[in-house]
């Protein structure tokens, strides 16, 4: 079975972001690019699994301008067999996403496609439920165990009340959550070697998928500034204050 | 305009988190009619401001499997010019499904509704707000539910029943492990208590959930805490876990990870109890009290209780 990752190029988890001064979007000159966190571990998923002999091929793709191709590099050296790079310099949203990605499926016919739940900086949470859909597949989303069996998987999800467990018919897609697992560090070896593993580059347009946003931005905004209030002593003027002041108690 | 809500519901009656869609539906203006799957449609109909309850009361909804209730929404959908749902992980799990089935783009997570088809949604874990406008027909929306004060529940819509939309069989439920507690939903709760990384243990949970007695309040936990074992992941309040805005919110031993403050820092009052003075979550809280939690935490439940 092959296991196809999307994988996205976002600011890094630790940059603190700064909004543009002329609200247009968020400053990107000079920030460190990463691969977004859930990505990563849906990268490790895929390998586990060639490692435990359930998948023979990890296959990963990214969409995003040329740079884009170091994140797939560095799922390469991970340990993933080779990248697709689908090059942009345009915003590519959730459902043009998701339409692209459809085109690497039909291609690439992988049984398992794991998605990150979702990327860090758009927030949007959509791209693998869309995949699923478009595909006509199923979808188990915020997944924290994956076990696949003989033409199934069986995926426990976290949800609001807890957990749940799925049995989805393969193929399908899995959206990772935080405790699927623990990525890797990829070891100065194995990035050199991901140098030699191929990487094919393709466009939009060769997937004949129109990538125009289907939503506009008309400005991004600092959230309201939540400054710092008071010290207290002691536990007692702690719940005093919340008596009397914040009138909360 | 027609407005169609997915209930966050369960066969015994809705959840609160449709309450707070609802009242999205409201500022958006028009007739909302309420969808519920799997039962509890008579408790959806005292809801305010609903002019119609579609009830599609089908074994195939019970678990809420995202592919039989997107073909559900999608063999309605044709009647409404927007779709709402509360961005819980169900509403978060079936709505781009259907958005990808209708072709339009979901917003998601919206905190405030400009105009008919111009929404804010925060991005990069809150730290930055979108203000998008969508260009499709048909707009497929999620609402952060602790943006939007929950209508009440004084109604009387009509129930009309809708047909089963059918199973596509591409998944199954197996089972769940659901926390079971006393204790108000974390994300609708007039308190919260949340432990971090320096609670050092889930046995130490415990002084938490004596404060929670005194308030009547829910119990949450950062990231850290649930990554370490010592809550389940059902307490977690962050920007990929859960988002609250309580009346109080009482972080102890917790250092205050931008993804942790992306949960909560809408709360009205955010009290922190921790021993690094140079802790992040003092940045954000309005009583900061510097202390050794296994000392503050007794004197705090002796506190409350005179």
């Amino acid at each position: 079975m092959k296991v196809l990752v999307p994988v996205k190029r976002v600011v890094d988890y630790n940059v603190k972001i700064r909004v543009k001064a002329d609200n247009t979007g968020v400053d990107l000159a000079n920030v460190k690019m990463s691969m977004n966190p859930f990505d990563e571990i849906s990268v490790e998923e895929a390998i586990r699994l060639k490692e435990a002999g359930k998948a023979t091929e990890v296959v990963v793709v990214s969409i995003g301008p040329a740079q884009a191709a170091e994140t797939i590099r560095t799922a390469l050296a991970m340990g993933a067999d080779r990248g697709i790079l689908i090059k942009t310099d345009e915003e590519v949203q959730p459902l043009a996403v998701a339409k692209l990605l459809k085109g690497v499926v039909d291609e690439e016919q992988p049984g398992l496609v794991i998605v990150g739940k979702q990327a860090i900086d758009d927030d949007s949470n959509q791209t693998g439920q869309m995949l699923s859909a478009l595909l006509g597949w199923g979808q188990a989303t915020f997944a924290s165990k994956v076990v696949i069996g003989d033409g199934s998987a069986e995926v426990t999800r976290e949800v609001d009340g807890g957990l749940e467990t799925l049995s989805l018919k393969l193929p399908a897609i899995v959206t990772s959550d935080l405790r699927l697992n623990e990525p890797r560090y990829a070891s100065l070896p194995n990035i050199m070697k991901a140098k030699k593993k191929p990487l094919a580059e393709k466009a939009p347009a060769d997937y004949g998928v129109d990538i125009a946003p289907r939503l506009k931005t008309l400005k991004v905004e600092e959230p309201p500034k939540r400054s710092a209030g008071i010290k207290v002593p002691d536990v007692a003027t702690l719940v005093e204050k919340l008596k009397t002041e914040a009138g909360v108690l | 305009m027609a407005i169609l809500v997915l209930a966050e519901n369960d066969s015994t009656g809705v959840k609160p988190a449709t309450l707070n869609a609802v009242a999205a539906a409201k500022e958006i203006g028009g007739d909302i009619h309420v969808l519920v799957a799997g039962g509890g449609a008579d408790e959806a109909a005292k809801i305010d401001d609903v002019a119609k309850v579609l009830s599609a009361d089908d074994a195939a909804y019970a678990n809420r499997l995202a592919e039989p209730l997107a073909a559900l929404i999608v063999s309605i959908a044709g009647g409404y010019d927007y779709i709402v749902a509360p961005a819980t992980t169900s509403g978060k799990n079936v709505m781009p499904r259907v958005a990808a089935l209708l072709d339009v783009a979901q917003i998601s997570d919206i905190v405030k509704v400009v105009s008919g088809d111009t929404f804010v949604r925060p991005i990069y874990a809150g730290n930055a707000l979108a203000t998008v406008q969508s260009s499709d027909a048909k707009k497929v929306i999620t609402v952060r539910t602790t943006a939007f004060p929950a209508v009440g529940m004084s109604g009387s819509a009509p129930v009309e029943a809708v047909a089963a939309a059918g199973d596509p069989g591409l998944s199954s439920f197996v089972g769940a492990e659901l926390s079971k507690s006393e204790r108000p939903e974390l994300t609708s709760a007039r308190v919260v208590v949340s432990g971090g990384r320096g609670m050092q243990s889930g046995d130490n949970f415990h002084l938490l959930d004596k404060i929670a007695d005194k308030l009547g309040a829910a119990v949450g936990a950062s990231r850290a805490a649930v990554d370490a074992g010592f809550v389940p992941n059902d307490y977690q309040v962050g920007q990929t876990g859960k988002i609250v805005a309580p009346e109080l919110y009482i972080a102890v031993g917790i250092s205050g990870a931008i993804q942790h403050l992306a949960g909560m820092k809408d709360s009205k009052v955010i009290v922190a109890i921790n021993k690094d003075e140079e802790a992040p979550i003092f940045q954000v809280a309005d009583y900061g009290l510097v202390a050794d939690l296994f000392k503050a935490l007794p004197e705090l439940e002796a506190e409350l209780s005179k």
